[in-house]
C-alpha cells in the first residue's frame, strides 16, 4: 500500500542554517503517526514545509500521489489537509462558532457545516458551553480544543497536530489526547508533532524521532515507547 | 451664543461627520487588516468625486434627469474607485507585504502624490464646478436649516455604515476579513486567500470613498485634483481618535471630529476650523493613543 504522506529528502532553511537535513517518512491512510523531537530539533519546521508556510529548500512532499511541494497554505485546504498550528492560532477577537465555522470557509455545504459543527460540541462539551465568547477569553487547554475542532471542520482526511500539549497543565493534556483519540477513531490520519514523547508514543502507531534536522530513530510506537535510547533522550531514562 | 446657532451647527458637523466617518472606515479598514496607513486613501476619494463629476456632465447632456444621473455617476465612481484600490494594493503594497512597516507607509505617501500628478494631468489644476444634482433649496426644520443634499449625505452615510457593520460581523467573508486581520498565517491555514481578502477591503474602503467624495463635491458644488487631501487627512484623524482598526471608532471618530469642527466655529473664524482636528488628534495621542474605543481583549498563552 502507497503512503497517503509521502515525504522524500525535504530540507528546510533559514538563511543559510539548514534546520531540516533531508528527511525521509511517510504516514499510510487511517494511522497515526508521531513525529517526536526535543526543542529545536526540527518538528515545527518540518510541519510549515509540509502546510505551505515556508517553502522546502529541497525534497519532495506527496499527497495521494501528487505532488503538492509548496503549494501555499490556503489551497491544502481543499485537498483535505488541515493544520492545527503551534501554539493553537484561534483567533481571539472572534467568538467561539465564528471560529468554527473559518474551520469550514473552503466548503459550500451549509447545512452540513451545521451538523458538523453540532457534532464538534457533543464530541467537545466545553467548546457549547462558551460558543459565544470570544476565543481569547478562553484558557488555554480549551483554546486547544478549540484549534483541533476548527482543523476538524475542514473534513480533512489528513490532519496535522502541532504540539498541542504545550503549555498545558497534565489533566488538560489528557483531554486533548482523549480527543484525539477519539478523532482517530474516525479514520481520519493523523501526523502528530509533540515535545511530550510518552504520550505521543502511547497513543500513536508509528513514530518517527527527530534531533537537530535529521531523523535518527522509526519504528512501532510500542518498539519506541520501549526503545533505552528513546527513554534516556525523551522519557527521563 | 443662542442655542439656535448651536442646533445649526450640530446640524451642519453630522453632515460634515459622516462624511468623515465614510472616508475614515476606509483607513481602518486597511489599517486593520495590514497595519498600514493608507495614505492614498485621500486621493482616492478625490477620483472618486472626479469621475462622478465626468460621468455626470456627460449624463446631464444626454438628457437623464439629476436623480439618476447622481445614482448612475455615484456607482461608477464606486467602481473606479475599488478598482483603483485594488491595483494600488496589488502595485504598491503588495510587493512590501513583509518589509519594514516604514516601506509602504512611504510608499503609500508616494502613491497620494502620484494620484494627485496624475489627476493634474487629466484634468489640470483647475476648479471645476459639480453639477447640481440634488436639491439645494434650504428647508426649514424647526430652528435649523438645511438642504436635502445634506440630508442624503447623512442618510446614505448611515446605510452604507450599516451595511458595512453587517457584512464584517454577519457573513462568511466579513468573518474571514476579521480572521484574516487578526492572523494572516493561521487565516490561509483555514483555506483563507487573503490575497483575495486583502483586495475586498481595499475595494469596500475605496468604494465607500468614492460616496464620500460624490457627496463631498456635491454640496460644495465643486471638484479638484487637491480635495482629498485634507478631507483624507481629516478622516485619518477621525480613525485615530476612534481607534484605529476599529469600524465603530471610525464611525464615532468621523462624527465626532465633524461636531468639534463645527460647534467649534461658534468661537472662531472660519479660517480656523481646520485646527481643530488636529488639536483633536494630538490631545487623542497623548491622552488615549488607542483612541476612544480602542479595546483590548485578553489574550492567554
Amino acid at each position: 500500500m502507497t503512503a497517503m504522506l509521502d515525504i522524500k529528502k525535504l530540507e528546510v532553511a533559514y538563511g543559510g542554517i539548514r534546520a531540516i537535513k533531508g528527511i525521509d517518512f511517510h504516514v499510510k491512510e487511517g494511522e497515526l503517526v508521531t513525529l517526536i523531537g526535543a526543542n529545536g530539533a526540527g518538528k515545527s519546521s518540518t510541519l510549515r514545509a509540509l502546510s505551505g508556510l515556508v517553502k522546502p529548500a529541497g525534497g519532495t512532499v506527496t499527497y495521494k500521489g501528487k505532488d503538492i511541494t509548496g503549494v501555499p497554505s490556503h489551497a491544502l485546504v481543499g485537498l483535505g489537509i488541515a493544520l492545527c498550528p503551534e501554539g493553537r492560532g484561534v483567533f481571539a477577537r472572534l467568538s467561539v462558532h465564528e471560529n468554527l465555522l473559518m474551520g469550514a470557509y473552503a466548503r459550500n455545504d451549509k447545512a452540513q457545516i451545521a451538523v458538523d459543527v453540532d457534532e464538534i460540541y457533543t464530541m467537545i462539551p466545553r467548546l457549547k458551553e462558551r460558543n459565544f465568547q470570544m476565543a481569547g477569553t478562553l484558557s488555554g487547554g480549551e483554546q486547544q480544543m478549540l484549534a483541533i475542532g476548527r482543523a476538524m471542520l475542514a473534513q480533512p482526511k489528513l490532519l496535522m497536530l502541532d504540539e498541542p500539549s504545550m503549555g498545558l497543565a497534565p489533566l488538560m493534556v489528557e483531554k486533548i489526547f482523549e480527543i484525539i483519540r477519539l478523532i482517530a477513531k474516525r479514520n481520519t490520519t493523523i501526523l502528530l508533532i509533540e515535545q511530550n514523547a510518552q504520550l505521543a508514543l502511547e497513543h500513536a502507531d508509528r513514530g518517527y524521532v527527530l534531533e537537530s534536522g535529521e531523523i535518527t530513530l522509526q519504528g512501532d510506537a510500542k518498539v519506541l515507547l520501549a526503545d533505552p535510547r528513546v527513554k534516556a533522550a525523551y522519557l527521563g531514562g | 451664543m443662542s442655542m439656535d446657532v448651536l442646533l445649526q451647527q450640530i446640524a451642519n458637523g453630522l453632515v460634515v461627520g459622516s462624511v468623515y466617518a465614510l472616508v475614515a472606515l476606509g483607513y481602518t479598514m486597511v489599517y486593520g487588516i495590514l497595519q498600514l496607513i493608507n495614505f492614498a486613501h485621500g486621493e482616492i476619494v478625490m477620483i472618486g468625486a472626479l469621475t462622478a463629476l465626468v460621468t455626470a456632465n456627460g449624463l446631464l447632456s444626454a438628457g437623464l434627469p439629476s436623480v439618476l444621473a447622481l445614482i448612475i455617476s455615484i456607482f461608477v465612481a464606486m467602481v473606479v474607485c475599488a478598482i483603483s484600490g485594488v491595483l494600488i494594493e496589488r502595485i504598491a503594497y503588495r510587493p512590501l507585504r513583509n518589509a519594514p512597516r516604514l516601506a509602504p507607509l512611504i510608499t503609500a505617501i508616494g502613491v497620494s502624490i502620484l494620484l494627485q500628478q496624475i489627476a493634474i494631468l487629466v484634468f489640470g489644476r483647475n476648479y471645476f464646478s459639480f453639477p447640481e444634482l440634488i436639491d439645494k433649496t434650504p428647508i426649514q426644520i424647526g430652528a435649523i436649516t438645511v438642504t436635502m443634499n445634506e440630508i442624503v449625505i447623512v442618510v446614505t452615510s448611515v446605510a452604507l455604515m450599516a451595511g458595512l457593520i453587517w457584512l464584517v460581523h454577519r457573513t462568511k467573508i466579513g468573518t474571514a476579513m476579521r480572521a484574516t486581520a487578526e492572523n494572516q498565517k493561521v487565516a490561509g491555514l483555514m483555506g483563507i486567500d487573503i490575497n483575495k481578502i486583502i483586495g475586498i477591503t481595499f475595494a469596500i474602503g475605496s468604494a465607500l470613498g468614492a460616496v464620500a467624495g460624490v457627496m463631498v463635491a456635491s454640496n460644495y458644488g465643486q471638484a479638484h485634483y487637491y480635495m482629498g487631501f485634507m478631507l483624507g487627512l481629516k478622516a485619518f484623524t477621525a480613525a485615530v481618535m476612534g481607534g484605529i482598526g476599529n469600524l465603530w471608532g471610525a464611525m464615532i471618530g468621523g462624527l465626532i471630529l465633524g461636531l468639534v469642527e463645527n460647534v467649534g466655529l461658534i468661537f472662531v473664524r472660519g479660517d480656523y476650523k481646520d485646527i481643530f482636528a488636529f488639536i483633536v488628534l494630538v490631545a487623542v495621542l497623548i491622552f488615549r493613543p488607542q483612541g476612544l474605543v480602542g479595546e483590548k481583549v485578553a489574550e492567554r498563552a
